[in-house]
């Protein structure tokens, strides 16, 4: 897995509550049996004044002027400003891999959906919970200073604005332990091998209707 | 020390080690496979070399992208239209095929939406966890169990170690008392639940729902309230076992059968928080103050009763919330003080993981009984959830009831509620839908949904508008 450590980035806004997971990959693309493939369609049905299809060339469709994305001075950004419940609705890991393929490495906001959080943790991509009054300061730094960027420092658990200011996040120190170094947890788990069979062991004791149960 | 949830209890029973940074190793008992999520996560498997630590806990079926229409599923997988459709559904039989995993295929009986599928079966169970890569998968929970919803990464965890790695939630009871008026369903309820506590109000935590409407409620009403846990922001939703639970899984195809069965109800019978249990939220609701609900916007809070009309953004307080209001609006096509009940139906759709059981078609075909669709409703569907339930209403003759009143009846699947296949809105279009997400663009490219109950639903068809179901 990609690992993150620290990121300095270009500030780009979703400025708006509840974005859902339709919203930042809708379904017509989840058709795809790859992991890849996403990004050009990312917030597909704000970027673009046509109904995108899979498979269809974006570069002539028409894009629209008025999302914040599509302007010139959010180019390049890869540090997601957004709002509160961010990643509500579908499980679709879709949605990761579309942000992360668009080219953003951190989304910060007051709240996120917990399968989307935990999603992001397993595409190199760190979802930042900073309050809500932190989230509208940078907000408003961000409108008003065109290039506004933050650094984002892992392993510190801090955002740092470009005049200095440090904000602390909160994360998880397994999930810390696994992003700084970019660990593919299903080894990890394997490591504990003994103890899953003990258990499973003992469940086949105690519970035996929870094994083969199930036939063609 | 205070008790245990039922939370506590299905968490603890499952936890294969504790990590010094608070996380987890939690064991999975059943895993439920659609053709969506998991393509990825096979594909994993196989670069790594790896293989599933328990194919007898697995079980699949299509749901997301098969047609519904008779002509159409005629073929079976060979017959889907849409080339991407067809692979991704091919896939899905192809890994199962490899990998010796249970899949109730395209056209067997069997088939059917995840949720509905897996507790109908007996494939899912109480005291189970239960992960897909779906997060409707809280319905399950309804059982009993401890379901959620995971990405495809944890697909390819599951598969791989039989465990996933969590950090345990907190505990919310969420109870509802005293009784439901004629006309109030399972639906109505969780709608005004997600009303009162916003679509972020369950994030972080597992919420109970209890009380005496809950105890009254039927298992499929349950399974409904539960589906819907995730548009609360909960991961997981869940109901103590009682009578009610255990006559609806005796006799289940994969239930315990003879002396498992005696083991198991055992077992079961403790699925329930205890008295003193202490819990970290608790929301308590009035059961006969709920009525019969209509979304109106384009998050699944934004809900309002049937006599409501569309709430002004310009009177709301929280700048951030009065936007959201404003884009609803101009989204929906709707204006503040607008009546609920003026809102004209474009198409109408009666299925999905929240709404497509046996109890879900009895309730509309009810409501339908010798009366006609509107002619201004473009279409009506429904989609019974899976080919059980299929078989069970057309053997009860409603499938005749719906045909009569030109509304349509077709082969089991996701269909409109997420719109991967041809079922879909056109933009614009106002549908009343027994679904659970009211997104933009989720029913369709520009398409305008209403969540209601399957009795609104049908009532709004022939009404063409929408309409309190308990004066029609």
């Amino acid at each position: 897995m990609k690992s993150f450590t620290t990121h300095t980035g270009l500030v780009a806004p979703m400025d708006r509550a509840n974005v859902d997971t339709d919203l930042i990959i809708p379904k017509q693309f989840l058709k795809s049996i790859k992991r890849t493939g996403f990004g050009p369609n990312l917030f597909d049905e704000l970027r673009y004044l046509d109904t995108g299809e899979p498979g269809r060339d974006n570069s002539t469709r028409p894009v629209n002027p008025d999302f914040p994305l599509n302007f010139e001075r959010y180019q390049g950004a890869s540090v997601l400003l957004a709002r509160k419940n961010f990643g509500c609705g579908s499980s679709r890991e879709h949605a990761p891999w579309a942000l992360e393929e668009f080219g953003f490495r951190a989304v910060i906001a007051p709240s996120f959906a917990d399968i989307f959080y935990n999603n992001c943790f397993k595409n190199g991509m760190l979802p930042i919970v900073l309050s809500e009054a932190d989230v509208e300061q940078l907000f408003q730094e961000m409108y008003a200073d065109e290039g506004y960027s933050l650094t984002v420092d892992l392993a510190e658990q801090t955002v740092v604005s470009p005049k200095g200011n440090r904000y602390a996040f909160e994360v998880d120190a397994f999930r810390k332990h696994c992003l700084l170094n970019g660990f593919d947890d299903i080894s990890l788990t394997l490591l504990d091998s003994d103890k899953i069979h003990a258990y499973e062991d003992a469940r086949k004791n105690t519970k035996p209707w929870l094994f083969g149960a199930v036939s063609q | 020390m205070s008790g245990k949830t039922l939370y506590d209890k299905l968490w603890d029973d499952h936890e294969v080690s504790r990590r010094d940074d608070g996380s987890s190793l939690l064991y999975i008992d059943r895993h439920i496979v659609h053709e969506v999520t998991s393509p990825q996560a096979f594909e994993g498997l196989r670069l790594a070399s790896r293989k599933p630590w328990r194919v007898d806990s697995v079980v699949a079926t299509p749901d997301h992208n098969v047609p519904t229409t008779t002509a159409e599923r005629a073929f079976g997988v060979e017959g889907i239209a849409d080339p991407i459709s067809k692979i991704q559904v091919k896939t899905l039989d192809d890994n199962c095929d490899e990998l010796g995993i249970v899949e109730f295929k395209i056209n067997d009986q069997r088939q059917g939406i995840v949720h509905v599928v897996g507790p109908e079966t007996g494939a899912c169970l109480p005291g189970m966890t239960i992960v897909c890569g779906d997060s409707h998968t809280s319905t399950n929970g309804a059982l009993g169990a401890l379901a959620f919803g995971i990405g495809t990464s944890e697909v390819e965890h599951v598969l791989a170690t039989q465990c996933i790695v969590a950090k345990k939630m907190k505990n919310m009871l969420v109870r509802v008392d005293g009784e439901l008026g004629k006309g109030v369903t399972p639906k109505d309820v969780v709608l005004a639940i997600i009303g009162k506590i916003g679509t972020a109000g369950g994030t972080g935590y597992a919420i109970e729902f209890g009380g005496t409407v809950f105890r009254a409620m039927s298992m499929e009403g349950r399974l409904t309230v539960c589906n819907m846990a995730i548009e609360a922001g909960a991961r997981a939703g869940m109901v103590a076992v009682d009578d009610i639970t255990l006559d609806y899984v005796k006799g289940r195809a994969f239930a315990p059968k003879a002396e498992h069965w005696s083991l198991a109800e055992k077992n079961w019978r403790e699925l329930r928080s205890d008295d003193d249990a202490v819990f970290d939220e608790v929301v308590v609701i009035d059961g006969s103050d709920i009525q019969p609900q209509v979304s109106w916007g384009t998050s699944p809070e934004m809900v309002l009763p049937v006599g409501g009309s569309i709430p002004d953004p310009a009177l709301e307080s929280d700048a951030v919330k009065a936007s959201g209001y404003s884009r609803a609006l101009e989204y929906m096509g709707l204006k503040p003080g607008q009546a609920i009940k003026d809102i004209a139906v474009d198409r109408v759709f009666i299925g999905s993981c929240t709404n497509s059981r046996i109890e879900d078609i009895r309730a509309a075909a009810a409501v339908v009984k010798g009366r006609k669709k509107a002619a201004s409703v473009k279409e009506a569907i429904v989609v019974p959830g899976s080919g059980a339930v299929k078989l069970q209403a057309e053997a009860e003759g409603l499938h005749k009831v719906f045909i009569e009143a030109d509304i349509e009846w077709r082969e089991p699947g996701c269909s409109m509620c997420l719109a991967m296949n041809a079922d879909r809105l056109g933009a614009g279009e106002h549908c009343a839908s027994t679904s659970n997400r009211n997104f933009e663009g989720r029913q369709g490219y520009g398409g305008r949904t209403h969540l209601v109950s399957p009795a609104m639903a049908a009532a709004a068809a022939i009404a063409g508008h929408f309409v309190d179901v308990r004066e029609f």
